[in-house]
């Protein structure tokens, strides 16, 4: 199960080394994203505030672009369906789908918080770095399990498009309001403390755990048809 | 023949058609105690009256969605895979958003009137509207599209996810210390109400219930015959196009 896992993730990661489509076109989506809500705000104290919740909100945005980007792959000439008939086991589908999905969103949040130091004038102190640095793995591997569930679901259905949002954003609430809060602590918004960021994480535990278990037993049922 | 076929295809049966009477007139019973029988409260005034229609929406939604993802549980658990539990869910799941709706609606307006607002970030009220939105994603993916046992083995999945939100909904007045009011009825050993408001309450719950039951018989044997007409509308209409062309 974990070899198909690391050879689904392998086979994803270079797919989008040679095409680059999460490179040239979500990442610059986001920093346009950040970009748009300076304009939107046009205010040096507000961005300054509101800095950690923006990041979240451009990388749940883009989690959309990249879930669907993720299955676009596997539906396109029915790779999902040949996967399942050549007997794959499709909890190593899911976990390798997943880990591909966290390593795009981790490069994706990289660039973002990079952005919000840059445009937004985030501070980040050494301990906060390791805050942020573990609210962001918790938060990532939520994101990408929950995204992976509800993409194979929604995977091959007409208007699929349109239903992906409908169905991830109300269920990723939780990530945005623990990773925002943690994040606050991480850049000192309004002067929180680093270590009242700690508690959030086992929010986003949490989530991290119950989509990763429930996503790696449904899936099976789920792309099998 | 005709006629055989004709009576097969209408949802109401004589318990159903009874059931409906005793609904309506439930309904009349619960207006005449809600609005006119019933005191007025000695804090909320008369919009208190709004009370006996907004909680026993709310209890149905839960009722309603928890249905939903125990004949979603019976879908997946049996081997039949029957598609009955399947529709069974979808019905309740139609019934339980229009309940929730009707909570949210007549909450937003005991809110303007009480709080001086129609909505705030309430803990109950957030966690409410994150409910009614989730289930509405649950009844698009049932129009997805597909075979039947595709979209009941999608739906079923995401209605046993969606069922883990009603405990956060009904606790978080108790976890996050919010706004709305605590639950005034259960849990509490003294309840602090007048005892024909009590009553009207209990009434309006029973008779939301055998609205619930009422509807959700008749949307499941509606839905089985739309997945008839699915199955089998394009045979018949080739038959009868057979039929009228004299080929047969």
């Amino acid at each position: 199960m974990l070899r198909t896992a690391k050879t689904i993730a392998a086979k994803d990661l270079r797919i989008e080394l040679r095409s680059r489509v999460i490179a040239n076109q979500v990442i610059p989506f986001a920093a346009l994203v950040m970009i748009l809500f300076a304009f939107a705000l046009d205010s040096d104290a507000v961005l300054e505030r509101v800095a950690p919740g923006l990041v979240w909100l451009a990388t749940i945005f883009s989690v959309l672009f990249i879930v669907a980007r993720s299955f676009a792959l596997e539906t396109t000439d029915g790779a999902l369906e040949a996967l399942r008939a050549a007997g794959v086991d499709p909890m190593g589908i899911f976990l390798g789908k997943t880990l591909a999905l966290a390593t795009q969103l981790i490069a994706l949040e990289a660039v973002l918080v990079g952005a919000s130091v840059v445009l937004y004038r985030a501070d980040v102190s050494a301990s906060g770095g390791v805050l942020l640095v573990t609210t962001a793995i918790l938060a990532t591997v939520g994101l990408a399990s929950v995204g992976t569930l509800y993409g194979g679901l929604a995977a091959g259905a007409k208007g699929r498009e349109t239903l992906l949002p409908l169905l991830l954003l109300p269920v990723v609430a939780p990530v945005l309001i623990g990773a925002t809060r943690a994040t606050e602590s991480a850049f000192g918004t309004n002067g929180i403390d680093v270590s009242e960021g700690w508690p959030w994480l086992g929010l986003l535990a949490v989530f991290a755990v119950l989509f990763s278990v429930v996503g790696a037993v449904a899936f099976g049922p789920l792309v099998d048809d | 023949m005709t006629t055989r076929v004709a009576r097969d295809r209408v949802t109401g049966t004589p318990f159903t058609r009874g059931l409906g009477i005793v609904t309506i007139a439930g309904i009349v019973w619960l207006v005449i105690f809600g609005l006119f029988v019933t005191p007025a409260d000695v804090n909320q005034g008369e919009t208190v009256r709004i009370m006996y229609a907004h909680v026993p929406g709310a209890w149905l939604a839960y009722l309603a969605f928890i249905v939903t993802a125990l004949s979603s549980a019976m879908y997946l658990w049996r081997r039949t895979r029957s598609l009955t539990w399947d529709r069974i869910a979808g019905a309740s799941a139609e019934i339980g958003v229009l309940f929730m709706g009707i909570s949210l609606v007549t909450g937003s307006l005991w809110g303007r009137l009480t709080w001086g607002t129609f909505w705030t970030w309430d803990a109950r009220l957030t966690t409410t509207a994150f409910l009614f939105v989730t289930y509405i994603g649950y009844l698009a993916v049932r129009n997805l599209g597909g075979t039947h046992h595709q979209r009941a083995r999608r739906s079923a999945v995401l209605a046993l996810l969606a069922v883990l939100e009603i405990p956060l909904v009904h606790f978080s007045v108790e976890i996050w210390n919010s706004l709305h009011q605590e639950a005034s009825v259960a849990g509490n050993t003294d309840v602090t109400m007048d005892g024909l408001m009590l009553f009207t309450l209990f009434l309006g719950v029973i008779v939301f219930t055998l609205m619930y039951v009422w509807m959700l018989l008749h949307r499941q044997r509606a839905l089985t015959l739309e997945d008839m007409l699915d199955d089998t509308g394009l045979d018949r209409a080739l038959a009868a196009r057979r039929t009228e062309a004299g080929v047969s």
